[in-house]
């Protein structure tokens, strides 16, 4: 009974006890939650458009950031080395097309799948050479983000919310806004949801899988570098930041491949999920539980909702 | 039966000339030297036996295939490989065996995005929906509805193309073809798996494209009644070779197109 008891009542008891703790775990879960749905788009736009589970968005994400600090220790301006960075994403995006996609069109999806760890060994060699190995530190300041922390008088106690954290889910939700409308609204948006549905009926329709193709990974590169500014001002920048792409895993699973709306849904979804369940049960299992909490909820979502929440029923005919 | 078009005086150019095209897919022979030609303003039928070419033949068109031998002269360009959208650019239309439509989204949609190539204006406009972006959007929109209207689907424009039957969603796919006003329209069996009534229709609507929009139209099709019916010229192909090439006549009294359909007692 009583570990009935702290499983069901307990927490529920200290949540309504004190609410201002429960504001600020929900808060640090929708920031998690916002920058893996950050994550989580830069794949889907790539699966969407090319059928492809981009194994390299996490070094990408490393690959960006430490082109934009490493260009800012040569003593290039903060704005001028975001800009040059940009412009190395956009040649990636041209390269990789080039290189990799245009010669394996019409393969199985598991080549081109392996063809992205290829992609990711390349970037870890390619930024290791460049770049050296040591983790670096997020030039923040210079990029005018916000320090500090905010307190706010609530519920009969503080909720402190970290002024990166407010930044980053206000450029989050910014890209992911643009992005939608991008998609949504736009001839280029059209073509990639055309792209997305029939290769062949958009290449009849005079669509160029070529020119989406570079936009889309375009697309996700500046996708990482957002993401790779905001982890990177959160920690630091070293290659053990791709670990954060594992994350997109589950919200992947959550929110559906295939659906914008999803990614950013299923990122919520699990990082409050986690935060909560870090806090109010993890105590329960020892602690650390947030680590592997999020792929147990995919799991669960696996064996009853294999498309996820948004994705789109995949039936194979045999 | 309508009169040849080739009598009509003027449009008896090639359109489109294809010179001794070969493909073959490892060691299996799709196509072997076949010559033909589509002049201006005809419907022109493209028949044989299953595995005979014909579908490889429209791929090779469109620029789906490049094949390894052989010349294909387009508006009197002549190209060694042409690139699907280059051909779409350059004004072929087609649509496919098993229709490939886009399934997530409307008939109005689909339809829409055959006129993707004719968008010009710039994101940004697109983005906030105003000024010159909205005009070109009004203009592909009214385009869009007049087809709509052409192929009597004004009824279905915003159900998702995936939820139609089959015989509608073969009049979107015509519909987004068209959308992109097309010099050239390949059909690839635009009446599979069609009833009576709706075999008609379609018929009705590919005589009418052709009188109306001037458009060229190379078909391939199964149904002979159709095909005697509908087309000017005849091409059979059979296992990758041109067996025969005339009127629709000409080619019912052709004994090697005969024994190709009927085979030959050994």
């Amino acid at each position: 009974m009583d570990i009935l008891y702290q499983i069901f009542v307990d927490p529920f008891v200290q949540m309504a006890t004190a609410p201002d703790l429960l504001v600020q775990t929900l808060w640090e879960g929708l920031v998690a939650g916002v920058l893996y749905a950050l994550i989580a788009l830069g794949f889907v736009l790539i699966f969407k458009a090319s059928g492809v589970f981009n194994f390299a968005q996490g070094i990408m994400v490393v690959f960006a950031a430490l082109t934009l600090v490493g260009l800012h220790e040569q003593g290039v301006p903060a704005f001028v080395a975001l800009a040059i960075t940009i412009v190395v994403m956009f040649g990636l995006a041209f390269l990789v097309e080039r290189l990799v996609l245009r010669p394996l069109v019409n393969q199985p999806d598991i080549i081109l799948f392996m063809a992205t760890f290829g992609l990711t060994y390349f970037l870890i060699g390619l930024g290791e050479l460049v770049f050296g190995g040591d983790p670096k530190v997020m030039i923040a300041d210079a990029l005018f983000l916000p320090k500090g922390a905010i307190d706010i008088k609530m519920l009969g106690g503080f909720v402190s919310l970290q002024k990166i954290d407010v930044a980053a889910a206000v450029i989050a939700s910014l890209m992911v806004l643009g992005l939608g409308l991008f998609f949504q609204k736009t001839r280029i948006g059209r073509a990639l949801r055309a792209v997305a549905d029939s290769h062949r009926a958009a290449l009849s329709v005079g669509i160029s899988l070529e020119q989406i193709w570079v936009i889309v990974w375009f697309a996700a590169g500046i996708v990482a570098l957002a993401t790779g500014i905001m982890w990177g001002a959160r920690s630091d920048v070293s290659f053990a930041l791709q670990i954060i792409a594992l994350k997109a895993l589950p919200v992947l699973i959550l929110g559906g491949f295939t659906s914008i709306p999803g990614a950013i849904v299923g990122g919520v979804v699990i990082g409050i999920g986690e935060k909560l369940g870090e806090f109010y049960w993890g105590p329960l299992l020892g602690r650390g539980i947030e680590s592997w909490l999020a792929y147990v909820i995919a799991l669960v979502f696996l064996l009853f909702r294999p498309q996820g929440l948004f994705g789109e029923r995949i039936i194979e005919r045999v | 039966m309508r009169a040849p078009a080739a009598s009509d005086a003027g449009i008896d150019a090639a359109l489109l000339s294809v010179e001794d095209v070969s493909l073959s897919f490892g060691g299996v022979r799709a196509l072997a030297g076949v010559s033909f030609e589509i002049r201006k303003g005809e419907i022109r039928a493209i028949i044989g036996p299953n595995g005979a070419g014909k579908t490889s033949m429209l791929n090779v068109i469109n620029g789906f295939y490049h094949p390894q031998q052989g010349r294909i002269t387009f508006k009197g360009r002549t190209r060694a490989r042409m690139r699907p959208h280059e051909a779409a650019r350059g004004g072929i239309a087609r649509t496919f065996q098993n229709v490939a439509l886009f399934r997530g989204m409307t008939a109005l949609d689909n339809i829409m995005a055959g006129r993707s190539l004719k968008m010009h204006r710039g994101l940004f406009w697109q983005l906030v929906r105003f000024g010159p972006a909205l005009a070109e959007e009004i203009a592909h929109r009214h385009k869009a509805e007049e087809i709509i209207d052409f192929l009597e689907i004004p009824h279905i424009r915003k159900i998702p193309v995936g939820r139609l039957p089959y015989g509608l969603q073969k009049r979107v796919e015509l519909g987004r073809a068209l959308a992109m006003e097309p010099d050239l329209l390949l059909l690839d069996e635009p009446m599979a798996g069609m009833n009576l009534e709706e075999k008609e229709d379609m018929s009705r609507y590919i005589l009418d494209v052709n009188h109306q929009f001037g458009t060229t139209i190379a078909l391939i099709e199964h149904d002979m009644g159709v095909v005697m019916d509908l087309s000017d010229r005849v091409v059979v192909l059979e296992y990758g070779r041109k067996i025969a090439d005339g009127t629709p006549d000409e080619i019912r009294r052709d004994r090697g197109v005969i024994d190709a359909y009927l085979g030959v007692p050994h």
